[in-house]
């Protein structure tokens, strides 16, 4: 549990059609990661938003490290492109399954919410494995009409990384 | 851990079989690294008993975690599972985390706080520092049953190790009669050891932890191959964090065990053509969106933006402009080892300092832009050297030289470090 998103009560159509557009929002975001679109990434969040990647002992502690840790879409650019063009890793396949979407909060142009997540690993040469489960915990806000996450927390159970997470989760 | 237990059943690898080749060292000496020293079950064995067990100082936690009397953590000496505790009197004890009775490793949460420690299959119980204080019915029940008369409870305490303390950090050692740790590290190590742990307390910023599928020994070969750093790590490069121009040096102590690896950054970086023409990764086009992250707020008494120390046998102390941190190796077989980040600031830190370490923070760890990519090159020196028809590593660079150097395109610490190795493994 990460601190700062406990549940609120949600009227319950407000929550349907809220989950309704998460879970259409998380499929377009896992499916730009999943076809290794890392460059198109950046666009899923505002310029102040804060993407981080932990661990949920770290969650849990309310320790603030992340393995990933971005403030603003600027940082997020930079990993996209330090992605791209200068990090040396195995060549490999990514395929996202997010489920089990949760409102938790409601405000006008705002939701917190979380999905449950699993992330699976193909290196190119070697048997698919569970890279790593966890859940999200989101902000969103709307821009023009749209969904924009202001905070994106990737806090996964899986404690033990094997070897590397390479791309965003 | 990761429990293997199922992958060493089923792994040839695994055993040692009785027409194992025997270990002779290449004629070629230390510019030769032969595959079986990453491989061999057998070598595996020896290392844990002649160095994880024998005459080092391992670390095992920072006294930021074990805050208070009552305080424990779960930590390893080589892949041997131990409890960190802090007593009553708040001294740091270090013993087995392997019950006396049956072996269990009774301990099973991370960390926590606790007035004694209890195995939960027959509750036996010892106080903070390994003592066997009770068992349960230790004079029967009706006069039938229970321990003999001549057991005594000091005979049955956990198997305690020499801890000593430094600049926050905590380091056991299962020989008996270590010398200080002062004279372990040596001068050479001690003063960029000192400059990181310059006395001021010390705050948990969190953990990563990440399995390597690769020797273990390979992660402190890494860290004092300076050569790699402006080959592999094309940020460094780009961003002109280190760069084969600036000052720098690989400094060994005297035995060979310990490195430093350290580099200034000028205040404006600038590669010159040379080194541009042999740097592949380097590229004039790129810039980062937000820089903040390769900001250097100078805080340290020491020349160096950067120290990457490599201390004998589980300890990399990490000083990368002002990321910080503690990577505690736990082997766990020749194939491969965990690594336990432990990443920290100072507790006078303001907000944005913090935050600062944390936005840096993206340079390391397993999704750091350096730190992935030393663990995927070590899992492909693995796959090479177990894969391929037997063979040896070269680590001629830099000629015949060992110990410290003042440039960046030199083995000459791995080939120090496996002088000393050969000398504790008898190979």
């Amino acid at each position: 549990m990460l601190k700062g998103f406990e549940a609120t009560a949600v009227p319950m159509g407000a929550a349907r059609d809220a989950r309704a557009e998460i879970e259409a929002f998380n499929a377009e975001y896992a499916a730009v990661l999943d076809a290794g679109q890392v460059d198109a990434w950046p666009r899923f969040f505002t310029s102040d938003a804060l993407y981080r990647i932990t661990g949920r002992d770290n969650a849990d502690a309310d320790l603030p490290v992340g393995l990933v840790y971005c403030e603003g879409k600027a940082m997020i650019e930079d990993r996209a492109l330090a992605i791209a063009r200068t990090m040396m890793f195995a060549p490999r396949y990514l395929l996202h399954q997010v489920t089990n979407v949760r409102v938790l909060a409601l405000a006008d142009d705002a939701i917190a919410a979380t999905a449950n997540y699993a992330l699976y690993e193909t290196l190119v040469d070697a048997r698919t494995t569970l890279q790593q489960v966890g859940r999200y915990y989101d902000r969103f806000v709307r821009r023009d009409g749209a969904l924009l996450l202001r905070e994106r927390h990737c806090v996964y159970d899986s404690l033990i990384i094997d070897t590397a997470l390479i791309y965003p989760v | 851990m990761p429990d293997t237990a199922s992958d060493l059943r089923t792994d040839p690898r695994a055993a040692p079989l009785a027409n194992e080749p025997a270990h002779v060292w290449p004629a070629e000496g230390l510019s030769a690294i032969p595959d079986w020293v990453y491989t061999s079950q057998a070598i595996y064995e020896r290392e844990i008993e002649r160095i994880f067990h024998g005459r080092t100082w391992n670390f095992v936690a920072l006294e930021a975690e074990l805050p208070e009397p009552g305080c424990f953590k779960r930590s390893h000496v080589g892949p041997t599972p131990v409890i960190v505790a802090r007593d009553r009197d708040g001294r740091v004890n270090a013993f087995e985390n392997r019950c006396a009775h049956r072996g269990a490793e009774l301990c099973r949460p991370p960390s926590g706080k606790v007035t004694e420690l209890v195995c939960p299959y027959h509750q036996w119980t010892y106080d903070l520092a390994g003592n066997l204080t009770a068992v349960p019915f230790r004079r029967g029940i009706q006069k039938q049953g229970g321990m003999p008369p001549d057991f005594k409870l000091q005979d049955h305490n956990l198997k305690q190790l020499t801890v000593t303390t430094r600049g926050g950090l905590v380091f056991a050692s299962f020989a008996r009669d270590m010398e200080p740790l002062e004279d372990y590290l040596g001068p050479e190590i001690l003063a960029d050891f000192d400059a990181t742990f310059d006395g001021r307390p010390l705050k948990l910023l969190g953990y990563y932890r990440n399995t390597v599928p690769a020797n273990w020994k390979m992660y402190h070969e890494n860290l004092k191959d300076p050569y790699h750093a402006t080959l592999l790590h094309a940020f460094l490069v780009n961003f002109g964090l280190m760069v084969a121009g600036n000052k720098s040096a690989m400094i060994v102590d005297p035995k060979g065990r310990h490195g430093t690896l350290a580099s200034a950054r000028p205040p404006e970086p600038k590669v010159d053509d040379a080194s541009k023409r042999e740097m592949r990764a380097f590229s004039d086009t790129m810039k980062l969106a937000d820089d903040r992250m390769l900001d250097y707020v100078r805080e340290f008494d020491s020349p160096w933006s950067v120290t990457m120390q490599t201390i004998w046998p589980n300890l990399i102390v990490q000083r990368e402009l002002n990321t910080l941190g503690v990577r505690h190796i736990v082997p766990n077989g020749p194939h491969e080892f965990l690594m336990v980040w432990t990443m920290f600031g100072y507790a006078g830190d303001s907000a944005e300092m913090t935050r600062h370490r944390l936005r840096q923070g993206n340079l390391m760890g397993p999704s750091g832009f350096l730190g992935l990519e030393d663990n995927e090159a070590l899992r492909f020196v693995q796959e090479g050297v177990t894969r391929s028809d037997p063979g040896a590593s070269y680590v001629g660079l830099g000629g015949a030289e060992e110990g410290t150097t003042h440039h960046l395109i030199s083995e000459a610490a791995i080939r120090s470090m496996y002088r000393h190795y050969r000398e504790v493994m008898d190979l």
